[in-house]
């Protein structure tokens, strides 16, 4: 539990820094010209993707936390 | 690593735990941030992915098609589903030792999914069914993702359920499998050139957890020969994986990811996944890309190659649980269209991507031939091409 | 379990709706600038007062501003002869990727280029795209941040609003 507790507070760690509201997003929207490049998606091939954790997911004894999500243009 | 076992024992209490974390932390990003912003983020792109896939190696040919398509339904819904199968033929050298002939076999996959987009919420939900002619695998899943921080930051919770259903060809009993997992994962922009994962995921299955047709080996009492009997598994198996992972952007237009993940289970089993990947595009059109991943990982507690004696409970010899290593060799090149080549699709892009794999094992033997002294045989060892080839059509 | 978990989703879904506000309402001089345009001159804000502006911020990365590019263009055609017209601010750090865009969708309303993020920084533009709607005075009145499917109705709304003013 002491463990579980830990992994809230690293987690909740930027929710309690924008409480602070004198620490501000630092990369504006309109800086994120290359983080928007598709290069910099975390997952740039979609079905290929997902195929190659299939992959390893029948032929290793490890799964889990393949995943990833964001970063992008962030607009809307 | 007693340190480690305490770490992965306290997080394998999560499912429970995790259910309420998973609602407060819900709640808690989802409330707070209305005074911010009344902004949202952005539904996956309409597309068509058709991929054809391919594994070759260590005995198996399996290949197959791989369709998914995406559409969205106003500016708040997008619908997808997607279509796989695996065409099977199988002389590994599990089949080889059990004395099992080649065999053929087809897996078809079949999944629907919504996402639902709110303002900076984005829910998920969907259902996969998979089938082969002695298994069936039927899974619910649903994750939400909110993006808060000015969207520097995004949140990603999800749980699925499957329930599996196991059989053995030619025989009536159909055993079953349950299966959890929850995941959780936060990805944080760093600067104006990078970004940060970080993710965390737990699993546990119950019920009938091996596969039908593997054997472990236990020695005669001549010391040279040994008989096959059915492996005989625990009814649960937890597991937890933890992964960071960092992406930056380089000055020329290019990028780099870097991937680290650490797993252990209740079986005993720990592994170490590293992970480097390079996008490299030339012009507007071509990306090329090179990949290396290192995955190294210890035994299950209850795995022998050769048990010498009957003298615990729970016995397996499937090289997924033994001491091995594999290494990846990634290469792939990726050709971009944009719009005016074909009316109504906005972009057509061509992915081929082929990897090499060499898997070593530590201490699974290569029984195939039957002249040698059981534990004397080498060690196993198989090499593996996957080839991925792709059409991607957004429209 | 699964009650509780469903019960608890359907909530935080509903929570979640509550809060959704297409415009915000501004009040102050729109701080002048100026900047190069693709009119083959520079522009300057102060010189459109008399007109009500339209200033939208956007990138040729940005799905939601490509997307409503085309529905501006019609609302310039419409009720450009009676005092209104856009300015759309690109923030591109590369104008060509902005250019590349504009060839394959024109538009006959000025562009600007913002690469340096001056006038973002002005504006303290908080969300791509951004419309900031200015009168005839120089005054900002409304805002909107990002762009989704019938934002344009609120924008001709507020067109003709402050074009009768």
């Amino acid at each position: 539990m002491k463990v579980l507790l830990l992994l809230s507070i690293l987690l909740v760690n930027p929710l309690l820094l924008s409480g602070c509201s004198d620490i501000k997003p630092w990369v504006k929207p309109y800086e994120r010209n290359n983080l928007a490049d598709p290069i910099m998606s975390l997952d740039r091939h979609g079905a290929a993707g997902a195929y190659i954790h299939h992959v390893y997911q029948a032929r290793e004894g490890a799964r889990g936390a393949e995943g990833g999500a964001g970063g992008g243009c962030g607009c809307n | 690593m007693r340190g480690v076992d305490v770490v992965v024992t306290n997080l394998s209490k999560l499912p429970s735990a995790f259910f309420k974390l998973f609602f407060i932390l819900l709640t808690t990003v989802n409330l707070s941030w209305v005074p911010f912003s009344a902004q949202a983020a952005t539904l996956p792109v309409d597309s068509v992915d058709i991929l054809y896939h391919s594994f070759e190696g260590g005995g198996m040919d399996i290949n197959g098609p791989f369709v998914l398509v995406r559409k969205s339904i106003g500016s708040q819904v997008s619908v997808n589903g997607h279509y796989y199968v695996d065409s099977v033929s199988a002389a590994s050298i599990d089949v080889v030792t059990s004395g099992a002939s080649e065999y053929t076999e087809e897996r078809t996959e079949l999944s629907a999914g919504v996402d639902f987009l709110h303002e900076k919420t984005m829910v998920s939900a969907g259902y996969t069914e998979s089938e082969e002619n002695d298994f069936l695998a039927k899974t619910v899943f649903m994750s939400v993702n909110q993006d808060f921080f000015g969207d520097l930051s995004k949140i990603t919770m999800g749980y699925a359920r499957g329930w599996d259903e196991i059989s053995k060809f030619g025989d009536e009993v159909i055993n079953e499998a349950d299966r959890q997992n929850f995941k959780i994962g936060l990805s944080q922009i760093l600067t104006k050139n990078s970004l940060m994962g970080f993710d965390v995921e737990t699993a546990t299955d119950e019920g009938f957890l091996r596969n039908p047709y593997r054997s472990y080996r236990i020695l005669n009492d001549d010391k040279v020969g040994y008989t096959n009997e059915p492996e005989n598994y625990p009814e649960t198996h937890t597991s937890t994986a933890i992964a960071v992972r960092g992406l930056y952007y380089l000055p020329y237009r290019a990028s780099i990811k870097a991937e680290y993940r650490f797993f252990s289970d209740n079986w005993g089993v720990k592994a170490n996944t590293y992970e480097l990947l390079y996008v490299h595009p030339l012009g507007k059109s071509w990306t090329l890309e090179a990949k290396l991943r290192y995955y190294e990982q210890t035994q299950a507690d209850f795995y022998s190659d050769l048990f010498k004696a009957d003298t615990q409970e729970f016995k397996a010899r499937d090289k997924e649980l033994s001491t091995f290593s594999d290494v990846t060799y990634g290469a792939g090149v990726t050709y971009e269209l944009g719009k005016g080549f074909i009316p109504y699709i906005n972009k057509l892009k061509f992915t081929l991507l082929a990897d090499y794999l060499e898997f070593d094992y530590d201490n699974f033997r290569d029984a195939s031939d039957t002249s040698l002294v059981a534990g004397t045989e080498p060690f196993y060892h198989f090499s593996a091409w996957v080839t991925r080839a792709s059409i991607t059509l957004e429209y | 379990m699964n009650k509780i978990v469903f019960k608890w989703l359907i909530l935080l879904t509903i929570t979640s709706f509550s809060f959704g506000a297409s415009a915000e309402i501004l009040k102050g001089a729109a701080p002048d600038f100026t900047l190069k345009s693709n009119q083959g001159k520079n522009l300057r804000l102060e010189d459109f007062r008399g007109e009500v502006v339209m200033l939208n911020f956007w990138a040729s990365w940005c799905g939601p501003c490509r997307q409503e590019m085309p529905l501006m263009e019609e609302l310039y055609k419409k009720y450009q002869k009676l005092g209104f017209t856009i300015l759309a601010v690109n923030v591109d750090e590369d104008s060509s990727d902005a250019d590349g865009f504009l060839s394959a969708v024109p538009v006959s309303f000025p562009v600007l280029y913002d690469n340096q993020s001056k006038v973002s920084e002005q504006y303290e533009v908080d969300a791509m795209p951004t419309t900031v709607m200015i009168d005839r005075d120089g005054n900002k009145r409304f805002l909107h941040r990002g762009y989704k499917e019938g934002y344009e109705i609120e924008y001709a709304k507020q067109v003709k609003q402050l074009i009768r003013e």
